[in-house]
């Protein structure tokens, strides 16, 4: 009935929001709103802020002044191989993500349907559903020298392949469980969903059509794939590898329990807010992966991974 | 000289879905062909066969004499324009145009004078460093047009290309793309299931229904000679004589077409001259059409339908009016 004026309280609080939309905006947004701006935003302040705090050598007590000392800290060679592990490692287990996921993901996005593509999703999203640290600890075992891997490889007569593997400069080590190898591939493993899911994302919304249309212009299926689908891709893999690449260089777990115990930048922020005391250079520390991030984007940006947008 | 597109009893099945059921058709170099036809007849499949998305269940299909099954799309000179556009978002619209030439390793500077020129042709100067996405429809539309004539193909499918758009700006899109083809002499094939369009600009229509082609030829003889019920109906509209009415009324005993333009009103007292026939009866509505006066007259076997140019006189329902006709106006059709 036009022109009526709702009597039931409900109804008038509706016709209310309804009539001034801009107000049931921020009424909906104002909670996340105060989250972001004081837990989140809140917190990093004041983690920038203890970061130009400094440790007092002697006493050590913070010292509450103004300084770039703790920065300077991180340049010494010790702290600049902390950070270059870690950004090692965190750019191999982003790009083999990316190398592992892609094809899972243009099988499931393009030619898995009803069933298949059911059975999909479980098989990525059920390692999500355990604990982490389950995960972590299965894989330790997988790989210790007694695990199932050496198990396999002698059985199938690679063993050789394995200790020469092991034998390699750097990435080696006495077994899996205890080599760079082995970290790299719980990373993999733990964050694969990650990369996995938003490239599948971004494959899915490429029409049919385009690929079509691209055929008819007379692109052969690699020519399509490399100028249609995978810049259209490119956006989600960007977002999986954001994932990744910030998830690994922020973790303390995994290369504590696998791998050969040299610290990243993860475990030193844990071993200098707890046992050392030195909150001011931990602080630093987590600023760096927030600093690579950002150089990060901005080239994925000048490169124009987001040109799709 | 062999066909641009020549089909042979072509069948494209899907499952127990007959899309395309036992086609025969020959497309002639330069000719505006129109594939006319109800909602799921077959038109769509029947462009992708010829792009190469489809390939046929069974028979034979040839463009400019060469066997294409089994050839896929980018080995075919055809290039089509989509119903929604297809333009890659990611690409600006000189991008998009230039795009089968950059496949074809074209030079950069070469590829994007060609691609400014075909903008120019369809009247889309100064629109290449845009995305697509800041397009209206009409200029989309166009994009699509010249990222497929830029490539100069034989043949350019048009699968409903003007569907979306509103009624002024198709009629005039109808106009140059009807122009553009006679200038350019290239082979179109033109899918819509807008009857106006296909007789407008088609030198000749296929109008298909189930799977079937079931006439095709030039759009006046279509029109004017309508070989079955459905075409009767579907080309235009008509009225559809059962046997016996038509062969007491100038006709033959057979199912019949009787345009409602030819029908015409006859005056109090006016003798009928010979080779005309009529009938009279209640009028049931007078539908006002502008430049027409639509109405339906209802006689005990049938109802006539007469197009009455508006002004002759004011009709009014529940009149009872005399309507005639010429008997060669009268066309016997072979199906019910
Ligand atoms: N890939 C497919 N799988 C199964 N059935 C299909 C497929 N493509 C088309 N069909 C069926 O084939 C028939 C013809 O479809 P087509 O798209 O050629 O119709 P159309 O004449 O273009 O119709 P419209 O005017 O609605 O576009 C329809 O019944 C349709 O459902
Ligand atoms: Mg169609």
């Amino acid at each position: 009935m036009s022109g009526a004026i709702a009597t039931n309280p409900r109804s008038r609080l509706s016709d209310f929001f309804y009539r001034h939309s801009g107000l049931l905006t921020f009424a909906l947004l104002l909670p996340p709103l105060l989250w972001i701006g004081i837990v989140y935003l809140g917190s990093l302040f004041a983690l920038l802020l203890q970061s130009f705090y400094s440790l007092d050598e002697f006493s050590g007590l913070i010292v509450h002044e103004f300084t770039l000392s703790t920065y300077e800290q991180l340049f010494t060679p010790t702290n600049l191989t902390i950070i270059l592990r870690t950004a090692v490692m965190a750019a191999a287990v982003t790009l083999a993500s990316a190398i592992l996921a892609f094809p899972i993901a243009y099988y499931a996005a393009r030619y898995a349907r009803g069933g298949w593509k059911a059975l999909f999703y479980l098989a990525v999203m059920m390692p999500l559903w355990s604990s982490y640290l389950v995960k972590v600890y299965a894989w330790k075992l997988i790989l210790a020298k007694e695990g199932i891997v050496t198990w396999v490889a002698g059985k199938i007569h690679l063993g050789w392949l394995l200790d020469a593997l092991l034998a390699m400069p750097v990435i080696g080590g006495s077994s899996l469980s205890f080599s760079y190898i082995g970290t790299f591939i719980v990373f993999v493993y733990i964050w694969l969903p990650y990369m996995i899911l938003p490239t599948q994302a971004a494959l899915e919304r490429v029409p049919k059509n385009f690929i079509e249309a691209s055929a008819d212009l007379g692109a052969s299926p690699r020519q399509t794939f490399r100028t249609v689908i995978l810049p259209l891709a490119m956006p989600g893999v960007i977002a999986g590898s954001i994932f990744t690449f910030s998830l690994t260089l922020g973790d303390y777990i995994i290369p504590q329990i696998v791998g050969n115990s040299r610290p990243f930048i993860g475990t030193t922020v844990y071993a200098l807010q707890g046992t050392a005391g030195d909150i001011p250079l931990a602080a630093a520390f987590t600023v760096v992966p927030v600093v690579i991030m950002g150089i990060y984007l901005m080239i994925a940006r000048r490169m124009g991974a987001f040109d799709a947008l | 000289m062999p066909p641009a597109v020549s089909f042979q009893h072509v069948s494209r099945h899907f499952g127990h879905v007959k899309a395309v059921d036992d086609v025969s058709l020959d497309i002639f170099e330069g000719e505006f062909f129109a594939m006319l036809g109800p909602s799921g007849s077959g038109k769509t499949t029947c462009l992708r066969l010829i792009a190469g998305f489809e390939q046929p269940t069974s028979g034979h299909i040839e463009i400019f004499g060469e066997t294409a099954e089994g050839l896929p799309p980018y080995r075919r000179n055809v290039n089509t324009v989509f119903q929604d556009y297809a333009l890659f978002p990611h690409m600006t619209v000189g991008e998009n145009v230039a795009y089968g030439l950059m496949i074809k390793g074209v030079a950069r500077a070469e590829r994007e004078a060609k691609a400014l020129e075909t903008l120019a042709m369809v009247k889309l100067k100064g629109f290449d460093q845009r995305r697509p996405s800041q397009l209206s429809g009409g200029q989309r539309q166009r994009v699509a047009l010249a990222r497929a004539l830029v490539n100069q193909p034989k043949v350019l499918l048009l699968d409903e290309p003007l569907g979306a758009l509103d009624l002024k700006l198709r009629e005039q899109m109808q106009e140059e793309l009807k122009a553009l083809q006679k200038e350019l002499g290239i082979t179109f094939v033109l899918v819509t299931h807008d009857q106006g369009e296909a007789l407008s600009m088609a030198n000749r229509v296929a109008i298909f229904n189930e799977g079937k082609i079931v006439q095709a030829g030039p759009p006046a003889d279509v029109y004017e000679h309508p070989r079955s019920r459905f075409v009767a109906d579907f080309v235009g509209s008509s009225n559809v004589l059962p046997p016996e009415f038509a062969a007491a009324h100038g006709g033959t005993h057979a199912w019949t077409s009787l345009r409602p333009e030819k029908v015409r009103l006859v005056r109090a007292g006016e003798a009928l001259p010979a080779g005309q026939f009529g009938v009279s009866g209640r009028v049931a509505s007078a539908l006002y059409q502008g430049a027409i006066t639509r109405i339906a007259v209802e006689l005990n076997s049938t109802r006539i339908i007469a197009a009455i140019p508006t002004g002759m006189t004011t009709i009014q329902e529940g009149e009872t009016v005399a309507l005639a006709w010429d008997a060669c106006n009268l066309v016997a059709m072979e199906a019910a």
